[in-house]
């Protein structure tokens, strides 16, 4: 029991402490590695209470692959220099009313939450009796996810099938007179039509490429 | 003191496992230029003990005492993390490679996922290493390996789906155990193919070691690396090669598992096996990179999104499709 209490309060201090740094840190790439931090200390809380697929699910989507996408874009737009213009000039006050707006609804929404949330001294037990069920995790989320909130569990796919293709129609741009590879024009071409025997006159030459 | 004790028993189990897996490294870079001297008719490392057995101990020893230059307008903190994100990322991974039926340092349920989490994090040594280094060669390696391993991942997990949906658990030793009758490489071959050449573009190997590529990028991420922080990266990148082929021995090639299942064979230590497999593999791995030409950067990307993605969801249908009707899904 003590091993599990010094384990949760390594990881959440971890966890805390690498969200507050996030956004403290004044280099973006430093943030981008707290907020990975952060996220793998998180997917550890998760794997200690039993959600085991949970964790290893954040570690593959949100570690693996979405934080990836996050430094390469951070490291890409060379931020450092845009935050001295965007500080220097009178654009940052201008956003000011947004932000505060966002803000105040987030910060009256986690009100709401903690709220309505009641501590139960007894869910440690219902915990022990979920691990003790031969029944993993997995198999668990699976019964309830494809069988109570199919539909749902569909809907959800197919708004984010929608924010794919969105993306993909608002950046892509037809541009003329580029060159594509086509590689089954390259595989199938023959040797009649590659290649000609020209009789070549000389002093006149022959003209290719007309 | 009975707390100690176990955790007395753990370190020991792990260091039982570590130190054979960076030994088996040391052989395995021995193996990969031996063979791709073999290849290109040549002698390769020979001259160091019995037959050159001893080369990687000589070029360890060579790196540990060189000097570690870091660079003065590195970012110095994660230019030193670098290499050991790479090491460790490639060493947890083993701790849950199953040796046996029982012997495996922590069978968990979610085995398969762990392993595939695991070699998608991998990616961070090397960003960290490039960008940390500050300079444009490393740079520039690092941003074609973030997204070479991660287009080459997104493959890598549908075919692991397509052998999930075989066997109806993500732990590694059933995954093996429900090849008892037939492995995997023989229903999904086409998967293991593809997963063969996902597995090398992953680990950056030759014909997809475009984040290093010499002819354009002088050494990729690893350029301002040198002394023991160069050979950290290097030997993590070997033991990601060897993770590689053990995960497709699990999932394709049947694991520990004798290849047949009658009395001599039968006596051999499913360890045995396992490595023999999984040498099987880093073989081809090898011989790969002495035969076949380095791709193009665009290439790369295509034979990811366009070739192999496709593919291999069209599988997965199939697979999904097959197992339904015949009625043989696992049910647990």
């Amino acid at each position: 029991m003590i091993a599990h209490a010094i384990f949760f309060y390594t990881f959440s201090i971890i966890a805390v402490v690498s969200a507050i740094m996030v956004t403290a840190s004044k280099n973006t790439v430093h943030s981008v590695f707290f907020l990975i931090l952060d996220f793998i200390s998180i997917s550890c809380l998760f794997i200690m209470i039993g959600a085991e697929f949970l964790g290893m699910i954040m570690l593959i989507v949100y570690v693996g692959a979405v934080a990836v996408l996050f430094l390469f874009v951070v490291m890409m737009l060379n931020v450092a220099q845009q935050k001295n213009q965007w500080f220097a000039g009178q654009q940052s006050s201008r956003h000011i009313p947004v932000g505060l707006i966002i803000s105040t609804l987030i910060f009256f929404e986690i009100i709401i939450v903690i709220g309505g949330w009641k501590y139960k001294p007894e869910i440690f037990d219902i915990n022990n009796s979920i691990s003790q069920t031969s029944i993993s995790n997995t198999h668990s989320l699976g019964q309830i996810l494809y069988t109570d909130y199919i539909h749902v569990f569909q809907i959800s796919g197919m708004v984010l099938l929608v924010a794919m293709v969105g993306a993909i129609v608002l950046t892509f741009r037809q541009r003329s007179g580029v060159k594509r590879q086509s590689y089954i024009k390259q595989i199938s071409r023959e040797r009649a039509e590659g290649v000609e025997v020209l009789e070549v006159q000389s002093n006149k030459g022959v003209k290719i490429d007309d | 003191m009975e707390y100690l004790s176990i955790v007395f028993q753990e370190v020991y189990k792990i260091l039982f496992l570590l130190v054979p897996v960076l030994v088996s490294v040391a052989m395995i870079v021995w193996l990969d230029r031996r063979v791709w001297a073999f290849v290109q008719k040549r002698q390769g490392p020979n001259v160091v003990g019995p037959f050159g057995l001893l080369q990687s101990l000589a070029d360890a020893l060579k790196y540990i005492f060189k000097e570690i230059i870091i660079p003065s307008s590195s970012n110095k903190i994660i230019f030193i993390l670098a290499p050991i994100v790479t090491m460790t990322l490639a060493l947890i991974a083993w701790a849950v490679i199953p040796f046996s039926a029982t012997q495996v340092l922590a069978d968990i349920n979610v085995g398969i996922l762990y392993l595939f989490a695991v070699s998608s994090l991998g990616v961070y040594g090397i960003i960290m290493g490039g960008w940390a280094s500050n300079s444009k060669y490393p740079f520039l390696g690092a941003i074609r390996s973030a997204a070479q391993m991660v287009s080459y991942e997104v493959s890598i997990g549908v075919i692991i789906i397509n052998v999930l949906l075989c066997v109806g658990s993500l732990n590694l030793n059933d995954i093996v155990i429900a090849q008892q009758n037939m492995w995997f490489v023989i229903p999904l071959f086409p998967m293991f193919v593809i997963f063969f050449i996902s597995a090398l573009a992953e680990t950056n190997r030759p014909p997809f070691d475009l984040p290093e590529a010499e002819a354009e990028l002088v050494a990729g991420y690893q350029t301002e690396y040198s002394g023991m922080m160069y050979a950290m990266f290097w030997l993590g990148e070997y033991a990601n090669i060897l993770l590689m082929c053990a995960m497709g021995t699990i999932l394709f090639l049947g694991g520990w598992m004798s290849p047949i299942d009658v009395y001599p064979f039968t006596l051999v230590p499913g360890a045995i096996w396992l490595i023999l497999k999984i040498l099987f593999l880093f073989i081809l791995f090898a011989l790969v990179k002495a035969i076949v030409p380095r791709y193009r950067y665009d290439q790369l990307m295509r034979l990811g999104w366009k070739v192999f993605l496709p593919l291999s969801l069209i599988w997965v249908v199939l697979t999904a499709s097959y197992l339904f009707y015949f009625n043989l899904l696992p049910v647990n």
